[in-house]
Protein backbone atom coordinates (compact mmCIF):
# COMPACT_ATOMS: atom_id res chain seq x y z
CA UNK A 1 0.00 0.00 0.00
CA UNK A 2 0.98 3.82 -0.98
CA UNK A 3 2.47 5.53 2.16
CA UNK A 4 0.11 8.06 3.64
CA UNK A 5 2.79 10.99 2.74
CA UNK A 6 5.39 10.75 0.51
CA UNK A 7 8.22 12.98 -0.60
CA UNK A 8 9.99 12.07 -4.11
CA UNK A 9 13.61 14.22 -4.90
CA UNK A 10 11.64 17.67 -3.93
CA UNK A 11 13.61 21.10 -5.09
CA UNK A 12 12.27 24.08 -3.76
CA UNK A 13 13.51 27.41 -4.62
CA UNK A 14 13.04 31.09 -3.25
CA UNK A 15 13.99 32.79 -5.96
CA UNK A 16 17.38 32.18 -6.51
CA UNK A 17 18.09 30.23 -3.28
CA UNK A 18 17.77 26.73 -3.82
CA UNK A 19 16.47 25.56 -0.18
CA UNK A 20 15.46 22.12 -0.72
CA UNK A 21 17.63 19.69 -2.80
CA UNK A 22 15.81 17.15 -3.52
CA UNK A 23 14.11 15.92 -0.07
CA UNK A 24 12.91 12.44 -0.32
CA UNK A 25 10.88 11.04 2.71
CA UNK A 26 7.54 9.54 4.12
CA UNK A 27 5.18 9.17 7.06
CA UNK A 28 3.07 6.01 7.20
CA UNK A 29 -0.78 5.59 8.44
CA UNK A 30 -0.58 6.22 12.28
CA UNK A 31 3.17 7.12 12.69
CA UNK A 32 5.08 10.07 14.27
CA UNK A 33 7.93 11.07 11.97
CA UNK A 34 10.32 14.18 13.00
CA UNK A 35 12.19 16.19 10.85
CA UNK A 36 15.48 17.44 12.70
CA UNK A 37 17.74 20.09 11.18
CA UNK A 38 19.38 23.26 12.80
CA UNK A 39 18.29 26.92 11.40
CA UNK A 40 17.75 27.61 7.91
CA UNK A 41 18.20 23.68 6.91
CA UNK A 42 14.65 23.62 5.23
CA UNK A 43 12.60 22.14 7.65
CA UNK A 44 9.62 24.72 7.40
CA UNK A 45 10.66 25.05 3.27
CA UNK A 46 9.67 21.16 3.42
CA UNK A 47 6.51 21.64 5.26
CA UNK A 48 5.69 24.80 3.44
CA UNK A 49 5.85 22.96 -0.25
CA UNK A 50 4.16 19.99 1.26
CA UNK A 51 1.07 22.58 2.16
CA UNK A 52 1.14 23.99 -1.37
CA UNK A 53 2.11 27.46 0.15
CA UNK A 54 6.09 26.81 -1.91
CA UNK A 55 5.59 25.20 -5.10
CA UNK A 56 8.22 22.21 -5.59
CA UNK A 57 10.13 23.16 -8.89
CA UNK A 58 10.58 19.36 -9.36
CA UNK A 59 9.79 16.14 -7.55
CA UNK A 60 6.83 14.55 -6.43
CA UNK A 61 4.88 14.63 -3.40
CA UNK A 62 2.74 12.17 -3.06
CA UNK A 63 -0.55 11.89 -0.71
CA UNK A 64 -2.06 7.79 -0.49
CA UNK A 65 -0.90 7.73 -3.81
CA UNK A 66 -2.27 10.77 -5.39
CA UNK A 67 0.41 13.89 -6.59
CA UNK A 68 -1.10 16.80 -4.75
CA UNK A 69 2.35 18.65 -5.92
CA UNK A 70 0.42 21.05 -8.27
CA UNK A 71 -2.29 21.39 -5.93
CA UNK A 72 -3.28 24.86 -4.60
CA UNK A 73 -3.06 25.08 -1.02
CA UNK A 74 -6.83 24.94 -0.09
CA UNK A 75 -7.46 21.97 -1.96
CA UNK A 76 -4.50 20.43 -0.06
CA UNK A 77 -6.47 20.70 3.17
CA UNK A 78 -9.29 19.16 2.07
CA UNK A 79 -7.19 16.50 0.86
CA UNK A 80 -6.49 15.67 4.66
CA UNK A 81 -3.16 17.61 5.38
CA UNK A 82 -3.42 19.74 8.40
CA UNK A 83 -0.34 22.37 9.06
CA UNK A 84 0.23 24.26 12.98
CA UNK A 85 2.61 26.50 10.87
CA UNK A 86 6.13 28.03 12.29
CA UNK A 87 5.18 30.97 14.63
CA UNK A 88 1.98 29.67 15.25
CA UNK A 89 0.05 32.09 13.20
CA UNK A 90 -3.19 32.29 14.76
CA UNK A 91 -5.58 34.94 13.54
CA UNK A 92 -5.04 37.24 16.42
CA UNK A 93 -8.06 39.89 16.22
CA UNK A 94 -10.25 36.85 16.28
CA UNK A 95 -11.14 35.35 19.38
CA UNK A 96 -10.13 31.61 20.29
CA UNK A 97 -13.45 30.37 19.59
CA UNK A 98 -13.33 32.38 15.89
CA UNK A 99 -9.93 30.66 15.22
CA UNK A 100 -11.14 27.55 15.40
CA UNK A 101 -14.58 27.68 13.51
CA UNK A 102 -11.81 28.95 10.94
CA UNK A 103 -10.16 25.64 11.10
CA UNK A 104 -13.45 23.62 10.18
CA UNK A 105 -13.70 25.76 7.21
CA UNK A 106 -14.46 23.60 4.86
CA UNK A 107 -16.51 21.47 6.82
CA UNK A 108 -20.56 21.90 7.08
CA UNK A 109 -21.64 23.40 10.72
CA UNK A 110 -23.39 20.73 12.06
CA UNK A 111 -22.70 17.99 15.08
CA UNK A 112 -19.45 16.64 14.13
CA UNK A 113 -18.31 19.65 13.79
CA UNK A 114 -19.65 20.45 17.59
CA UNK A 115 -17.78 16.99 18.53
CA UNK A 116 -14.83 18.57 17.66
CA UNK A 117 -14.97 21.54 19.12
CA UNK A 118 -15.29 19.06 22.75
CA UNK A 119 -12.20 17.08 21.64
CA UNK A 120 -10.29 20.11 20.89
CA UNK A 121 -11.27 21.82 24.31
CA UNK A 122 -10.71 18.34 26.01
CA UNK A 123 -6.92 18.28 24.91
CA UNK A 124 -6.71 21.90 25.72
CA UNK A 125 -8.93 23.04 28.32
CA UNK A 126 -7.36 26.12 28.51
CA UNK A 127 -8.74 27.08 25.37
CA UNK A 128 -11.81 26.83 26.73
CA UNK A 129 -11.04 28.79 29.68
CA UNK A 130 -10.26 31.47 26.76
CA UNK A 131 -13.06 30.67 24.60
CA UNK A 132 -14.02 34.29 23.72
CA UNK A 133 -10.15 35.67 24.69
CA UNK A 134 -9.15 37.65 21.83
CA UNK A 135 -6.05 35.24 19.90
CA UNK A 136 -3.37 38.09 20.04
CA UNK A 137 -3.52 38.49 23.61
CA UNK A 138 -2.96 34.84 24.73
CA UNK A 139 0.33 33.91 25.92
CA UNK A 140 2.47 32.05 23.14
CA UNK A 141 1.80 28.57 24.73
CA UNK A 142 -1.90 29.44 24.36
CA UNK A 143 -1.35 30.32 21.45
CA UNK A 144 0.68 26.98 20.23
CA UNK A 145 -2.08 24.98 21.39
CA UNK A 146 -4.67 27.17 19.31
CA UNK A 147 -2.64 26.66 16.55
CA UNK A 148 -2.63 22.76 16.71
CA UNK A 149 -6.23 22.49 17.86
CA UNK A 150 -7.19 24.87 14.85
CA UNK A 151 -5.10 22.50 12.36
CA UNK A 152 -6.94 19.50 14.02
CA UNK A 153 -10.74 21.15 13.34
CA UNK A 154 -10.05 20.34 9.64
CA UNK A 155 -9.95 16.23 10.86
CA UNK A 156 -6.68 15.80 9.01
CA UNK A 157 -5.42 12.56 8.33
CA UNK A 158 -1.88 13.75 8.85
CA UNK A 159 -0.88 17.18 11.00
CA UNK A 160 2.17 18.64 10.39
CA UNK A 161 3.66 20.77 13.15
CA UNK A 162 6.39 23.23 12.60
CA UNK A 163 8.68 23.54 16.18
CA UNK A 164 5.77 23.48 18.16
CA UNK A 165 8.15 23.92 21.34
CA UNK A 166 9.60 27.68 19.85
CA UNK A 167 9.93 29.90 22.72
CA UNK A 168 8.10 28.07 25.12
CA UNK A 169 8.82 27.11 29.25
CA UNK A 170 10.27 23.43 29.36
CA UNK A 171 6.82 22.26 31.49
CA UNK A 172 4.93 23.46 28.48
CA UNK A 173 7.15 22.26 25.66
CA UNK A 174 6.60 18.86 27.96
CA UNK A 175 2.97 19.21 27.95
CA UNK A 176 2.61 19.52 24.30
CA UNK A 177 4.56 16.54 23.24
CA UNK A 178 2.20 14.88 25.57
CA UNK A 179 -0.48 16.25 23.41
CA UNK A 180 1.15 15.51 20.21
CA UNK A 181 1.45 11.87 21.43
CA UNK A 182 -2.22 12.08 22.52
CA UNK A 183 -3.37 13.30 19.07
CA UNK A 184 -1.32 10.50 17.06
CA UNK A 185 -2.63 7.88 19.30
CA UNK A 186 -6.27 9.07 17.98
CA UNK A 187 -4.95 8.14 14.67
CA UNK A 188 -3.49 11.26 13.16
CA UNK A 189 -0.31 10.68 11.46
CA UNK A 190 2.34 13.44 12.68
CA UNK A 191 5.30 15.08 10.67
CA UNK A 192 7.20 17.37 13.27
CA UNK A 193 9.79 19.38 12.94
CA UNK A 194 12.01 20.56 15.31
CA UNK A 195 15.38 21.74 16.35
CA UNK A 196 14.87 20.61 19.98
CA UNK A 197 15.82 17.32 19.04
CA UNK A 198 15.84 15.44 21.87
CA UNK A 199 11.77 16.10 22.85
CA UNK A 200 11.25 15.00 18.73
CA UNK A 201 13.24 12.07 19.11
CA UNK A 202 11.67 10.66 22.76
CA UNK A 203 7.98 10.96 20.64
CA UNK A 204 8.46 10.13 17.20
CA UNK A 205 8.96 6.63 15.83
CA UNK A 206 11.61 6.98 12.70
CA UNK A 207 13.30 10.49 11.93
CA UNK A 208 15.36 12.09 9.15
CA UNK A 209 17.97 14.70 9.73
CA UNK A 210 17.72 17.75 7.11
CA UNK A 211 21.40 19.71 5.95
CA UNK A 212 21.62 22.32 3.89
CA UNK A 213 18.05 21.05 1.97
CA UNK A 214 19.13 17.52 1.93
CA UNK A 215 17.93 14.60 4.10
CA UNK A 216 21.49 13.57 5.08
CA UNK A 217 19.95 10.43 7.44
CA UNK A 218 17.07 8.35 8.30
CA UNK A 219 16.75 5.83 11.13
CA UNK A 220 14.44 4.83 13.46
CA UNK A 221 14.29 7.37 16.65
CA UNK A 222 16.09 5.14 19.08
CA UNK A 223 19.12 4.69 16.90
CA UNK A 224 19.44 8.57 15.75
CA UNK A 225 19.36 9.17 19.54
CA UNK A 226 22.24 6.96 19.53
CA UNK A 227 24.34 7.88 16.47
CA UNK A 228 27.05 10.04 17.87
CA UNK A 229 26.69 12.37 15.21
CA UNK A 230 23.43 13.24 15.95
CA UNK A 231 24.18 13.18 19.64
CA UNK A 232 27.14 15.97 18.22
CA UNK A 233 25.48 18.06 16.62
CA UNK A 234 21.58 17.99 17.73
CA UNK A 235 21.55 17.02 21.46
CA UNK A 236 24.28 18.88 22.57
CA UNK A 237 26.36 15.87 24.04
CA UNK B 1 -11.98 45.99 46.81
CA UNK B 2 -11.78 43.78 44.06
CA UNK B 3 -15.79 44.69 43.07
CA UNK B 4 -15.05 48.09 42.88
CA UNK B 5 -11.99 47.78 40.54
CA UNK B 6 -14.26 45.60 38.78
CA UNK B 7 -16.77 47.56 38.22
CA UNK B 8 -15.24 50.87 37.38
CA UNK B 9 -13.43 48.93 34.17
CA UNK B 10 -16.62 47.80 32.97
CA UNK B 11 -18.22 51.27 33.18
CA UNK B 12 -14.56 52.64 31.82
CA UNK B 13 -14.74 50.20 28.95
CA UNK B 14 -18.58 50.88 28.49
CA UNK B 15 -17.47 54.64 28.45
CA UNK B 16 -15.00 53.38 26.11
CA UNK B 17 -17.55 51.73 23.94
CA UNK B 18 -19.85 54.50 23.78
CA UNK B 19 -16.82 56.85 22.93
CA UNK B 20 -17.68 56.64 19.01
CA UNK B 21 -21.19 56.90 19.05
CA UNK B 22 -20.85 59.90 21.41
CA UNK B 23 -18.56 61.55 19.41
CA UNK B 24 -20.54 60.79 16.00
CA UNK B 25 -23.38 62.69 17.50
CA UNK B 26 -21.69 65.61 18.74
CA UNK B 27 -20.07 65.87 15.54
CA UNK B 28 -22.83 65.74 13.80
CA UNK B 29 -25.07 68.12 16.03
CA UNK B 30 -22.44 70.45 15.84
CA UNK B 31 -21.95 70.39 12.04
CA UNK B 32 -25.29 70.83 11.53
CA UNK B 33 -25.42 73.88 14.08
CA UNK B 34 -22.61 75.66 12.19
CA UNK B 35 -23.88 74.78 8.35
CA UNK B 36 -27.19 75.09 9.08
CA UNK B 37 -29.70 71.85 7.33
CA UNK B 38 -28.70 72.59 3.81
CA UNK B 39 -25.21 72.35 3.70
CA UNK B 40 -25.01 69.55 6.57
CA UNK B 41 -27.60 66.95 3.94
CA UNK B 42 -24.99 68.42 1.06
CA UNK B 43 -22.19 66.80 3.07
CA UNK B 44 -24.03 63.92 4.14
CA UNK B 45 -24.67 63.01 0.11
CA UNK B 46 -21.02 63.75 -0.61
CA UNK B 47 -19.91 61.96 2.13
CA UNK B 48 -22.27 58.82 1.21
CA UNK B 49 -20.27 58.67 -2.12
CA UNK B 50 -16.64 59.28 -0.75
CA UNK B 51 -17.59 56.84 1.84
CA UNK B 52 -18.63 54.19 -0.60
CA UNK B 53 -15.65 54.92 -3.03
CA UNK B 54 -13.37 54.79 0.09
CA UNK B 55 -14.73 51.07 1.00
CA UNK B 56 -12.72 49.45 -1.91
CA UNK B 57 -9.62 51.74 -1.68
CA UNK B 58 -9.65 50.23 1.94
CA UNK B 59 -11.00 46.71 1.72
CA UNK B 60 -8.35 45.68 -1.04
CA UNK B 61 -5.85 47.60 0.87
CA UNK B 62 -6.71 45.10 3.68
CA UNK B 63 -6.45 42.49 1.66
CA UNK B 64 -3.57 42.42 -0.84
CA UNK B 65 -1.87 46.04 0.59
CA UNK B 66 -2.07 47.41 -2.74
CA UNK B 67 -2.97 50.98 -2.93
CA UNK B 68 -5.63 50.62 -5.92
CA UNK B 69 -5.06 54.15 -8.00
CA UNK B 70 -7.21 52.74 -10.86
CA UNK B 71 -10.10 52.96 -7.86
CA UNK B 72 -11.44 56.23 -8.47
CA UNK B 73 -11.73 55.45 -11.75
CA UNK B 74 -13.47 52.76 -11.47
CA UNK B 75 -15.69 54.89 -9.38
CA UNK B 76 -15.86 57.35 -12.38
CA UNK B 77 -16.56 54.38 -15.20
CA UNK B 78 -19.58 53.35 -12.47
CA UNK B 79 -21.12 56.72 -13.18
CA UNK B 80 -20.96 56.15 -17.05
CA UNK B 81 -22.24 52.93 -16.80
CA UNK B 82 -25.26 54.73 -15.04
CA UNK B 83 -25.31 57.42 -17.20
CA UNK B 84 -25.52 54.68 -20.31
CA UNK B 85 -27.86 52.49 -18.59
CA UNK B 86 -30.45 55.47 -17.34
CA UNK B 87 -30.37 56.97 -20.75
CA UNK B 88 -29.50 54.36 -23.69
CA UNK B 89 -30.87 51.70 -22.20
CA UNK B 90 -34.04 52.46 -20.34
CA UNK B 91 -34.67 55.82 -22.49
CA UNK B 92 -35.11 58.30 -19.84
CA UNK B 93 -34.57 62.00 -20.50
CA UNK B 94 -35.32 63.55 -16.80
CA UNK B 95 -37.32 63.11 -13.85
CA UNK B 96 -40.04 60.21 -13.65
CA UNK B 97 -42.80 61.64 -11.37
CA UNK B 98 -44.81 58.42 -11.95
CA UNK B 99 -43.69 56.49 -8.32
CA UNK B 100 -43.50 52.72 -9.04
CA UNK B 101 -41.80 53.59 -12.85
CA UNK B 102 -39.58 56.10 -10.48
CA UNK B 103 -38.87 52.99 -8.07
CA UNK B 104 -38.42 50.26 -10.68
CA UNK B 105 -36.04 52.56 -12.77
CA UNK B 106 -33.90 53.52 -9.97
CA UNK B 107 -33.73 49.42 -8.73
CA UNK B 108 -32.83 48.40 -12.11
CA UNK B 109 -29.89 51.10 -12.65
CA UNK B 110 -28.37 50.17 -8.93
CA UNK B 111 -28.49 46.45 -9.37
CA UNK B 112 -27.19 47.10 -13.34
CA UNK B 113 -24.52 49.40 -12.26
CA UNK B 114 -23.54 47.49 -9.49
CA UNK B 115 -23.73 44.43 -11.11
CA UNK B 116 -21.92 45.99 -14.52
CA UNK B 117 -18.88 47.09 -12.00
CA UNK B 118 -18.15 44.68 -10.21
CA UNK B 119 -17.66 42.24 -13.20
CA UNK B 120 -14.83 44.82 -14.53
CA UNK B 121 -13.39 45.04 -10.96
CA UNK B 122 -12.87 41.39 -11.04
CA UNK B 123 -11.80 41.47 -14.43
CA UNK B 124 -8.65 44.34 -13.48
CA UNK B 125 -8.23 41.82 -10.69
CA UNK B 126 -7.64 39.24 -12.90
CA UNK B 127 -5.92 40.65 -15.56
CA UNK B 128 -3.97 43.20 -14.24
CA UNK B 129 -3.42 42.49 -10.41
CA UNK B 130 -3.27 38.33 -10.18
CA UNK B 131 -0.80 38.04 -12.37
CA UNK B 132 1.67 40.25 -10.41
CA UNK B 133 0.45 38.41 -7.06
CA UNK B 134 4.41 37.56 -6.40
CA UNK B 135 5.93 40.68 -7.87
CA UNK B 136 7.66 43.17 -5.49
CA UNK B 137 5.03 45.31 -3.97
CA UNK B 138 6.26 48.29 -6.81
CA UNK B 139 4.92 46.40 -9.96
CA UNK B 140 0.93 45.94 -8.70
CA UNK B 141 1.04 49.85 -7.92
CA UNK B 142 2.54 50.85 -11.44
CA UNK B 143 -0.08 48.82 -12.79
CA UNK B 144 -2.63 49.94 -11.01
CA UNK B 145 -1.87 54.02 -12.00
CA UNK B 146 -1.78 52.02 -15.85
CA UNK B 147 -5.37 50.53 -15.38
CA UNK B 148 -6.08 54.53 -14.02
CA UNK B 149 -5.25 55.45 -17.39
CA UNK B 150 -6.45 52.66 -19.60
CA UNK B 151 -9.86 53.58 -18.01
CA UNK B 152 -9.71 57.20 -18.52
CA UNK B 153 -8.54 56.75 -22.00
CA UNK B 154 -11.62 54.11 -22.74
CA UNK B 155 -14.21 56.75 -21.45
CA UNK B 156 -12.76 59.62 -23.55
CA UNK B 157 -12.49 57.34 -26.59
CA UNK B 158 -16.37 56.20 -26.15
CA UNK B 159 -18.02 59.58 -24.01
CA UNK B 160 -15.37 62.61 -25.35
CA UNK B 161 -13.55 64.73 -23.09
CA UNK B 162 -16.28 67.00 -22.14
CA UNK B 163 -19.08 66.52 -19.54
CA UNK B 164 -22.01 64.40 -20.06
CA UNK B 165 -25.39 65.10 -19.05
CA UNK B 166 -26.96 62.29 -16.57
CA UNK B 167 -30.64 61.92 -16.22
CA UNK B 168 -31.54 62.93 -12.59
CA UNK B 169 -34.48 60.53 -12.61
CA UNK B 170 -35.74 62.18 -8.75
CA UNK B 171 -37.72 65.35 -9.61
CA UNK B 172 -35.60 68.04 -7.77
CA UNK B 173 -38.77 69.96 -6.15
CA UNK B 174 -39.66 66.50 -4.64
CA UNK B 175 -38.89 67.78 -0.74
CA UNK B 176 -40.02 67.69 3.12
CA UNK B 177 -39.65 70.51 5.16
CA UNK B 178 -37.66 69.95 8.60
CA UNK B 179 -37.64 73.32 10.56
CA UNK B 180 -38.25 75.83 7.85
CA UNK B 181 -35.74 74.15 5.46
CA UNK B 182 -36.15 71.96 2.21
CA UNK B 183 -34.89 68.98 2.39
CA UNK B 184 -34.75 67.47 -0.99
CA UNK B 185 -36.20 63.77 -0.86
CA UNK B 186 -33.48 62.44 -3.37
CA UNK B 187 -30.99 63.37 -0.63
CA UNK B 188 -32.28 61.32 2.04
CA UNK B 189 -33.14 58.70 -0.61
CA UNK B 190 -29.43 58.86 -1.64
CA UNK B 191 -28.17 58.63 1.70
CA UNK B 192 -30.43 55.69 3.17
CA UNK B 193 -29.84 53.89 -0.09
CA UNK B 194 -25.84 53.94 1.16
CA UNK B 195 -25.76 53.65 4.41
CA UNK B 196 -27.83 50.44 3.63
CA UNK B 197 -25.46 49.41 1.21
CA UNK B 198 -22.54 50.20 3.87
CA UNK B 199 -24.32 48.36 6.81
CA UNK B 200 -25.20 45.69 4.60
CA UNK B 201 -21.35 45.34 4.04
CA UNK B 202 -20.58 45.13 7.66
CA UNK B 203 -23.50 42.47 7.68
CA UNK B 204 -21.39 40.42 4.87
CA UNK B 205 -18.22 40.55 6.55
CA UNK B 206 -19.01 39.72 9.79
CA UNK B 207 -22.00 37.16 9.39
CA UNK B 208 -21.12 35.14 6.06
CA UNK B 209 -18.64 32.75 5.49
CA UNK B 210 -16.79 34.38 2.64
CA UNK B 211 -16.71 37.76 4.78
CA UNK B 212 -14.89 35.23 7.62
CA UNK B 213 -12.64 34.64 4.48
CA UNK B 214 -11.90 38.09 3.59
CA UNK B 215 -10.80 39.06 6.81
CA UNK B 216 -8.49 35.96 7.68
CA UNK B 217 -6.95 36.54 4.29
CA UNK B 218 -6.70 39.90 5.04
CA UNK B 219 -4.79 38.94 8.73
CA UNK B 220 -2.60 36.14 7.44
CA UNK B 221 -2.96 35.15 4.19
CA UNK B 222 -0.84 32.22 4.31
CA UNK B 223 -2.87 30.51 7.39
CA UNK B 224 -6.21 31.05 5.75
CA UNK B 225 -5.03 29.26 3.05
CA UNK B 226 -3.76 26.70 5.34
CA UNK B 227 -7.69 26.81 6.91
CA UNK B 228 -8.66 25.97 3.44
CA UNK B 229 -9.80 29.34 2.20
CA UNK B 230 -9.26 29.54 -1.30
CA UNK B 231 -7.07 32.97 -1.85
CA UNK B 232 -7.45 33.97 -5.32
CA UNK B 233 -11.07 33.72 -5.10
CA UNK B 234 -11.59 36.28 -2.17
CA UNK B 235 -9.48 38.44 -3.54
CA UNK B 236 -11.27 38.35 -6.56
CA UNK B 237 -14.72 38.69 -4.11
CA UNK B 238 -13.11 41.48 -2.18
CA UNK B 239 -12.76 43.51 -5.83
CA UNK B 240 -16.11 42.41 -7.16
CA UNK B 241 -17.56 44.13 -4.19
CA UNK B 242 -14.94 46.96 -3.73
CA UNK B 243 -15.80 47.75 -7.32
CA UNK B 244 -19.94 47.14 -7.00
CA UNK B 245 -20.00 50.03 -4.20
CA UNK B 246 -18.02 52.32 -6.60
CA UNK B 247 -20.84 51.49 -9.03
CA UNK B 248 -23.25 51.80 -6.36
CA UNK B 249 -21.61 55.16 -5.58
CA UNK B 250 -21.45 56.46 -9.53
CA UNK B 251 -25.54 56.39 -9.66
CA UNK B 252 -25.78 58.36 -6.77
CA UNK B 253 -23.06 60.99 -8.12
CA UNK B 254 -25.32 61.40 -11.68
CA UNK B 255 -28.71 61.19 -10.08
CA UNK B 256 -27.66 64.28 -7.42
CA UNK B 257 -25.00 66.20 -9.70
CA UNK B 258 -26.94 64.97 -13.19
CA UNK B 259 -23.71 64.71 -14.81
CA UNK B 260 -19.96 63.17 -14.76
CA UNK B 261 -16.87 63.33 -17.16
CA UNK B 262 -14.03 61.17 -17.39
CA UNK B 263 -11.31 62.54 -14.85
CA UNK B 264 -14.43 62.44 -12.24
CA UNK B 265 -11.99 59.78 -10.81
CA UNK B 266 -8.91 61.66 -10.05
CA UNK B 267 -9.73 64.16 -7.60
CA UNK B 268 -12.82 62.10 -6.04
CA UNK B 269 -10.66 59.35 -6.07
CA UNK B 270 -8.21 60.82 -4.18
CA UNK B 271 -10.79 62.22 -1.68
CA UNK B 272 -12.02 58.69 -1.38
CA UNK B 273 -8.17 57.34 -0.38
CA UNK B 274 -7.42 60.54 1.83
CA UNK B 275 -10.75 58.66 3.78
CA UNK B 276 -9.72 55.14 3.53
CA UNK B 277 -6.42 56.55 5.24
CA UNK B 278 -8.35 59.13 7.77
CA UNK B 279 -10.47 56.17 8.73
CA UNK B 280 -7.76 53.53 9.43
CA UNK B 281 -6.65 51.59 6.20
CA UNK B 282 -8.03 48.46 6.10
CA UNK B 283 -10.81 48.86 8.41
CA UNK B 284 -14.37 49.36 6.61
CA UNK B 285 -16.37 51.07 8.98
CA UNK B 286 -13.19 53.77 9.84
CA UNK B 287 -13.36 54.39 5.77
CA UNK B 288 -17.36 55.30 6.06
CA UNK B 289 -16.98 57.28 9.17
CA UNK B 290 -13.64 58.98 6.92
CA UNK B 291 -15.58 59.46 4.14
CA UNK B 292 -18.69 61.61 5.60
CA UNK B 293 -15.60 63.61 7.73
CA UNK B 294 -14.08 64.56 4.53
CA UNK B 295 -17.10 65.42 2.86
CA UNK B 296 -17.93 67.55 6.33
CA UNK B 297 -14.23 69.24 6.44
CA UNK B 298 -14.82 69.64 2.37
CA UNK B 299 -18.54 71.39 2.73
CA UNK B 300 -17.40 73.23 5.54
CA UNK B 301 -14.72 75.21 4.24
CA UNK B 302 -16.91 76.07 1.29
CA UNK B 303 -19.69 77.50 3.42
CA UNK B 304 -16.94 79.79 5.23
CA UNK B 305 -15.77 81.06 1.76
CA UNK B 306 -12.46 78.58 1.27
CA UNK B 307 -14.08 76.54 -1.40
CA UNK B 308 -10.93 77.03 -3.77
CA UNK B 309 -8.92 75.61 -0.94
CA UNK B 310 -11.35 72.82 -0.16
CA UNK B 311 -8.82 70.16 -0.98
CA UNK B 312 -6.03 71.85 0.55
CA UNK B 313 -7.93 72.05 3.70
CA UNK B 314 -8.71 68.69 3.20
CA UNK B 315 -5.04 67.57 3.02
CA UNK B 316 -3.66 69.77 5.48
CA UNK B 317 -5.84 68.31 7.90
CA UNK B 318 -4.76 64.67 7.06
CA UNK B 319 -1.13 65.13 7.27
CA UNK B 320 -1.92 66.90 10.87
CA UNK B 321 -3.95 64.00 11.82
CA UNK B 322 -1.61 61.46 10.45
CA UNK B 323 1.33 62.98 12.33
CA UNK B 324 -0.51 62.69 15.82
CA UNK B 325 -2.96 59.11 14.80
CA UNK B 326 -0.76 57.56 12.07
CA UNK B 327 -3.15 54.46 12.08
CA UNK B 328 -6.37 56.70 11.44
CA UNK B 329 -9.44 57.23 13.52
CA UNK B 330 -10.68 53.35 14.22
CA UNK B 331 -7.42 51.71 14.20
CA UNK B 332 -5.54 50.42 10.45
CA UNK B 333 -6.30 46.81 10.01
CA UNK B 334 -3.25 45.93 8.56
CA UNK B 335 -0.54 46.64 11.00
CA UNK B 336 -0.65 42.97 12.51
CA UNK B 337 -0.03 41.16 9.63
CA UNK B 338 2.70 38.02 11.20
N1 LIG C 1 10.93 33.69 1.96
C1 LIG C 1 12.22 33.34 1.75
N2 LIG C 1 12.95 33.98 0.82
C2 LIG C 1 14.24 33.64 0.58
N3 LIG C 1 14.86 32.67 1.22
C3 LIG C 1 14.21 31.98 2.17
C4 LIG C 1 12.85 32.28 2.48
N4 LIG C 1 12.43 31.45 3.45
C5 LIG C 1 13.48 30.66 3.74
N5 LIG C 1 14.55 30.97 2.97
C6 LIG C 1 15.87 30.29 2.99
O1 LIG C 1 15.65 28.92 2.74
C7 LIG C 1 16.47 28.14 3.59
C8 LIG C 1 15.61 27.20 4.40
O2 LIG C 1 14.82 27.96 5.30
P1 LIG C 1 13.75 27.29 6.27
O3 LIG C 1 12.97 26.29 5.52
O4 LIG C 1 13.00 28.39 6.91
O5 LIG C 1 14.67 26.57 7.33
P2 LIG C 1 14.33 25.97 8.77
O6 LIG C 1 12.87 25.94 8.93
O7 LIG C 1 14.95 24.62 8.79
O8 LIG C 1 14.99 26.88 9.77
C9 LIG C 1 17.27 29.11 4.43
O9 LIG C 1 18.53 29.26 3.83
C10 LIG C 1 16.50 30.39 4.36
O10 LIG C 1 17.35 31.49 4.45
MG1 LIG D 1 11.72 26.88 10.36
Amino acid sequence: MAPLLELKDVHTYYGAVHALRGVSLKVEEGEIVTLIGSNGAGKTTTLRTISGLERARSGSIKLKGKSIEKAEAHEIVRLGVGHSPEGRRVFSRMSVRENLEMGAFLRKSGPDVQKDFKKVFELFPRLKERESQAAGTMSGGEQQMLAIGRALMAQPKILLLDEPSMGLAPILVEQIFDIITEINSRGTAVLLVEQNAMMALGIAKRGYILQIGEVTLEDSCDKLAKNPKVREAYLGV
Amino acid sequence: MATVNATSSSAGRLLGSLRLPIGIVAFLGISLTVLGIDQFVNALTLGAIYALVALGYTMVYGIIELINFAHGDVFMVGSFVAMFISSSLLGNEGAITNIPLLAGSVLVLFALTIGVMAIVGALIERLAYRPLRRAPRLAPLITAIGVSFILQNVIQFFFGPTIVTVPQLVPIEWSIEVSGSRVPLLNIFVIAASVALMFALQLFISRTRTGRAMRTTSMDRDASSLMGVDINRTIMITFLIGSGLAGAAGVVHGLYYGNTSFNLGFQSGLKAFTAAVLGGIGNTAGAALGGFLIAFIEVGASAFGYGRWGGAVVFSLLVIFLVFRPTGLLGSHSGDRA
